[in-house]
This record gives C-alpha cells, structure tokens and sequence, in this order.
C-alpha cells in the first residue's frame, strides 16, 4: 500500500473504501506543500479543490472590510477544508494560510464530482462530513450573533484576578472557553476586543485588567461597540 | 526568568504540531515527547502550541492580575 492510500484510507471522507478504490482515487489526488504563513486560499477566488491535511496545521479564517479576522477553525492533520464551496461550484467562503510547514492532498472539483457519481458511499461520507461542519459553524454563529461571550469573558477575568503575587488564578484560553461554554477562537477576539478598548493589557503570560469599573460594566452586559453599531443587530 | 508553557509529558503523542508552530523555538522533542528547550529563545505566548495540540498535553495559562495604574 503507498504511503498516499494509506493516508487517504484514515480519513473520513474515504472511511470503508477498498483498497482497489482507494488506490484509483490516489490518482486523482495531487501534493502541495505550504511553507510556514503561505496562503494556500484567498476567500471570493473560485473554489477549485478540496485539500485534505497529511502534516502541519492550516488557519482557516474569514476577514472582515475593516480588517479584523476571524478564525474559523485550525485544521489539522486528518482535517479536510474548503469543501463547502467546491461541490455547488462557488467560490472559497474563507481563507486558508499554513501556520507551519504543511503537505496537503487535493482533489479537484471536476474530479471529486466524477468520484461521487461513481461511488455512493464515498457520497455517503461526504454527507456526513458535511454535516459535522454545518454543526460547528452554526455552534460558532450562534456564539457570534446572540450569545454575550464578551460580557462573559469579562466576568471570568474579574472573578479570577489575583493581585499579580500569585493571589490570582492561572486560566488557559480554553479554560476560560470551557467557562464561557464558547469556543476558544471566540474567546482569543473576546479577548483582543476589550483589549482594542483598553479594558485589559495582555502581556506575555499576564491579562492586566487596567480598567476595572469599565470591564464591570461589560461583565454586566454593557455593549462594547458604538452605539451607532448597537442597533444592526443582537451580535457583539 | 520568562515563562514557558506547561507540558503534560503523559498525555504528550509526539506528534510535533506545536513544534511546527512554534516561531520562538521554545519547544523540542526529547525521546518523541515534547519539552521546552533551555537553549532556545524566550516563548511570545502566542499559545499557537496549545491551540493546535491534539491531547492537551501543553497548555499557555494566563496570569490575570489587575493593574497598579491610576
């Protein structure tokens, strides 16, 4: 068995394929390699191909007009991307960028629609793999547009700050997620937006909470951005 | 003396992710676990290495102090 069929049988597009089907798919699959912070997609350009991790880490994240990113998910080995947008024929709903040196296998569109016509259950994996990222996203949507993570965020910080001589408790970003019942993406841009407001200071290993009355008033639900912004909509 | 991240050896599979994502080299893989190097530069605390860490096995807590300033 080929390194390539080996990789492919592991994942959970290709779960239960023979090893006859999966040596025929590995001929439609190619390699790409992603040096550490080389864009692999740039969100609006057609979507091509689907790509499928075998080492490294990839971003997966959407930009806003002004700028800000927002993480989507991290994909690692085992993970697949890109593939909501390649089977209607759109375009990359977000860009993907290798956070360190990556080896990634694509199949291109054309080719994955081939495979599909030829093979149900291949379709039938695809559904199911579709359907756990329709799951995460509408978690993530969810967090984005009606939950009050940041005021949250601002509660745990208050509760668990010490007086910088080991009073305080230590807390990881996914700690504070498993408090928040949110995700830790959420809470890394819960974090940089009252940062961006001068509530707190994130330095090294330390949040300082520069503005305590101010980050209360978040933890009671204040809304942080202008109020001009309030009105669009119940999102942070 | 900087912080490093705090690294679970027993639940550490060797897989190197955050190694690969490390741009400090803060990390190295002794005997196919992951440690912190004593030689290698001072960790940012970009906690890229616990985001993409697969078993939790390293983890970048955050001291939450509140400030002296006025």
């Amino acid at each position: 068995m080929t390194p390539q069929v080996d990789f492919l049988k592991k994942i959970p597009y290709f779960t239960g394929l023979s090893s006859d089907e999966l040596a025929a798919l590995a001929g439609y699959v190619f390699e790409k390699r992603a040096e550490r912070g080389e864009m692999v997609l740039f969100e609006g350009k057609p979507a091509e191909a689907v790509y499928f991790i075998v080492s490294g880490v990839v971003k997966v994240f959407k930009t806003s007009a002004d700028g800000k990113e927002q993480i989507l998910h991290l994909a690692r080995p085992g993970d697949s991307f890109n593939d909501v947008p390649v089977l209607p024929g759109g375009v990359n709903e977000a860009s993907a960028q290798s956070i360190a040196p990556a080896l990634l296998y694509a199949l291109g569109k054309k080719d994955l629609e081939a495979l599909l016509q030829e093979n149900p259950r291949l379709a039938l994996n695809i559904i199911r793999v579709l359907s756990g990222k329709v799951q995460q996203l509408m978690a993530l949507v969810e967090d984005l547009s009606f939950k009050r993570v940041v005021s949250r965020v601002a509660r745990i910080l208050l509760e668990s700050a010490g007086d910088g001589l080991g009073q305080g408790h230590r807390l990881t970003q996914q700690e504070i997620a498993a408090m928040a019942g949110t995700a830790r993406e959420i809470v890394g841009r819960s974090l940089k937006a009252l940062e961006e407001k001068g509530l707190i200071r994130v330095e090294n290993h330390r949040i300082i909470i520069t503005r305590r009355e101010a980050l209360g008033a978040v933890a009671g639900g204040e809304d942080l951005r202008p109020r001009s912004q309030t009105t669009a909509g119940p999102g942070e | 003396m900087k912080e490093k991240p705090v690294i679970k050896s027993e639940l550490c599979n060797g897989c190197g992710l955050c190694l690969s994502v490390c741009s400090c080299h803060s990390l190295t893989l002794v005997s196919g676990v992951i440690c912190c190097s004593s030689a290698s530069g001072e960790c940012d605390w970009c906690t890229l290495c616990e985001a993409v860490c697969p078993t939790g096995a390293i983890s970048c807590p955050f001291e939450i102090v509140f400030s002296d300033d006025p």
